[in-house]
């Protein structure tokens, strides 16, 4: 499909310039972000290294006492190859101390509470920095609502945020990602032996080629099928998108004034920049 | 006549009127130490894109001290300019001055004001009312704002009107990474350089860059002879300034061996639309 195959050489020129510009816009030098070991925030490090030099990007790997020991190794490997600043604060103690209140709490708040508690450390190393946050939420997880709000779903500003977990693959190969980050399976690896693909039930491959059509086409459903996609795969991916809609907005505010935020305040986020 | 263009492919700070007047003087000077004729600025070039809520705030009157300050400075070069213009009964437009030997020669207001997709002109400005061609010391011109050019009567009335010079000024957003270039790009030159053949006028291209909110601004503005052929153009998705030297006699050879224009029968084209009009009771 010509539309999940990227011109990454454009995309990177464009994501480079991304976070150059926004960055640098706000008077600011400097960016943190969380490196998981994964491939998104594998890719966005590169892209902020290239854009704002190694030097200034801060990466903090956050372990939690039940994550891969790979996860670790995967992240020190990516922060090596581009050269960014590096450190691991594990993050046990504190999600421990909170769940011994809580003893019987399922793996979701488990892995709510700790995608939050990473959320806060970047937050925190954000003013001790004098650096954004950078998000690495790819548009694949962020349409299906895979992530937790005000946990990786929060930053300051996201360069993959419009990318298919397909593209991401691509642009992570043009831009040098260690090739056992880019092959590895995905994993929120909240727990052992979990993978994306297992707890989403399909693969991200089949669910792009679905999205991009059923989004960025706007193929009605009658032509999705017609494009060799089951009924009940659209259904099921229609309603995660719906429901999960809320994650991608902000809180909503009741109407009383002319001028609500938001509704008829309006003003971009770049505001005298 | 012959004469230098300076296309001032320039990156505007969102709401900053000041700063960007600042910088704008700089290319005005630039432009002016280079000898050049003509300088070309974007579309909203004094206040940048995403307004929304701060036109009224940026809007400027044609009496205002920074537009006067433009029309002094045209006492050296010619300059065309994008901002938002405040009128007396509190209306505001996307409009574009192209202003030569100290006076304002022409004002265009857009006409297309796009309200779709990522753009929302209509919710905050009012929609201007004509195409008119213009004489200048430069020949005969037609300004065309971003939108303005993707309707074919536009840049048709312009030409019809005698321009043998559009200029476009432009914040075209960048999308599409699938193919070998940016997608707007390939869809931009493809515009102006049939626009150019079709009307054998040349095409003026003045696009900004930068960064608003995450959209990209992808510059590539450029100089279309009337063959369609892009003979200057600027970088991709940089802040560029790029000089065209236009010349009278491609346009001349041009229009010999490609006389559409001269063929266009304006007689037919009239009766149609009238035809049209009629049957759609307007």
């Amino acid at each position: 499909m010509a539309g999940l195959t990227a011109n990454t050489e454009l995309l990177r020129q464009i994501l480079v310039g991304f976070v150059r510009d926004e960055v640098h816009k706000v008077g600011v030098r400097k960016a943190v972000l969380g490196l998981s070991g994964g491939i998104d925030s594998a890719l966005v490090v590169f892209i902020a290294a290239e854009a704002l030099g190694a030097e200034n990007v801060h990466a903090i790997c956050m372990p939690y006492k039940t994550s891969n020991p790979e996860s670790e190794t995967h992240a020190r490997l990516v922060a090596k190859a581009c050269g960014v600043n590096f450190s691991v604060i594990p993050i046990t103690p504190m999600v421990d101390a909170y769940f011994d209140m809580f003893p019987d709490a399922d793996n979701m708040r488990r892995g709510n509470k700790m995608a939050r508690e990473r959320m806060t450390i970047l937050f925190d190393h954000s003013a001790l920095l004098s650096a954004l946050v950078l998000g690495t939420s790819n548009k694949t997880e962020l349409l299906l609502g895979y992530g937790t709000l005000y946990g990786d779903m929060a930053s300051a500003l996201n360069p993959i945020g419009d990318l298919y977990k397909t593209h991401v693959w691509q642009l992570s190969e043009t831009m040098g990602v260690p090739a056992e980050v880019i092959e590895k399976q995905p994993s929120a690896d909240l727990w052992a032996g979990q993978t994306d693909e297992e707890e989403l039930g399909f693969s991200y491959r089949q669910v792009d080629e679905l999205l991009y059509r059923m989004v960025d086409l706007r193929l009605t459903n009658e032509e999705l099928v017609v494009n060799g996609f089951a009924p009940e795969f659209i259904d099921t991916v229609y309603k995660k998108v719906q429901n999960s809609h809320f994650k991608r907005r902000l809180p909503v505010i009741a109407k009383v004034s002319n001028r609500t935020i938001d509704r008829d305040f309006r003003y971009s986020r770049d505001w005298g920049k | 006549m012959d004469f230098t263009a300076i296309l001032a492919q320039i990156k505007p700070k969102l709401g900053c009127v000041a700063d960007n007047l600042a910088l704008i003087e700089e290319h005005i000077q630039q432009a002016i130490a280079a000898k050049a004729d003509l300088v070309i600025f974007p579309e909203l070039a004094l206040t940048g894109y995403f307004l929304k809520d701060l036109v009224p705030e940026v809007a400027r009157r044609l009496d205002s001290p920074e537009i006067r300050r433009l029309v002094e400075l045209s006492r050296q070069i010619s300059i065309s300019v994008g901002f938002v213009e405040e009128t007396s009964d509190y209306r505001f437009f996307n409009s574009a001055l192209y202003l030569e030997n100290g006076a304002i020669v022409h004002l265009h207001r857009k006409v297309y004001l796009p309200t779709y997709g990522l753009f929302d002109e209509q919710r905050y400005l009012a929609r201007g009312e004509q195409f008119r061609a213009f004489d200048t010391t430069l020949g005969r011109m037609g300004m065309l704002i971003c939108e303005d050019m993707w309707h074919l009567s536009a840049s048709y009335i312009l030409a019809m009107d005698g321009a043998t010079t559009l200029v476009c000024l432009s914040s075209s957003p960048g999308r599409g990474i699938e193919g070998e270039t940016l997608g707007s790009a390939n869809a931009w030159q493809q515009l102006t350089a049939t626009t150019a053949m079709f009307l054998n006028c040349r095409v003026l291209y003045c696009n900004r860059v930068g960064y608003e909110d995450g959209v990209n601004f992808w510059g590539g503005s450029e100089y279309v002879a009337p063959s369609g052929t892009s003979l200057t153009r600027a970088r991709i998705l940089k802040e560029d300034c790029v000089s065209a030297l236009v010349d009278e006699g491609t346009l001349r050879r041009e229009r010999i061996f490609s006389p559409m224009l001269r063929d266009e029968n304006l007689f037919v084209t009239m009766q149609e639309l009238r035809r049209i009009e009629q049957k759609r009771g307007l």
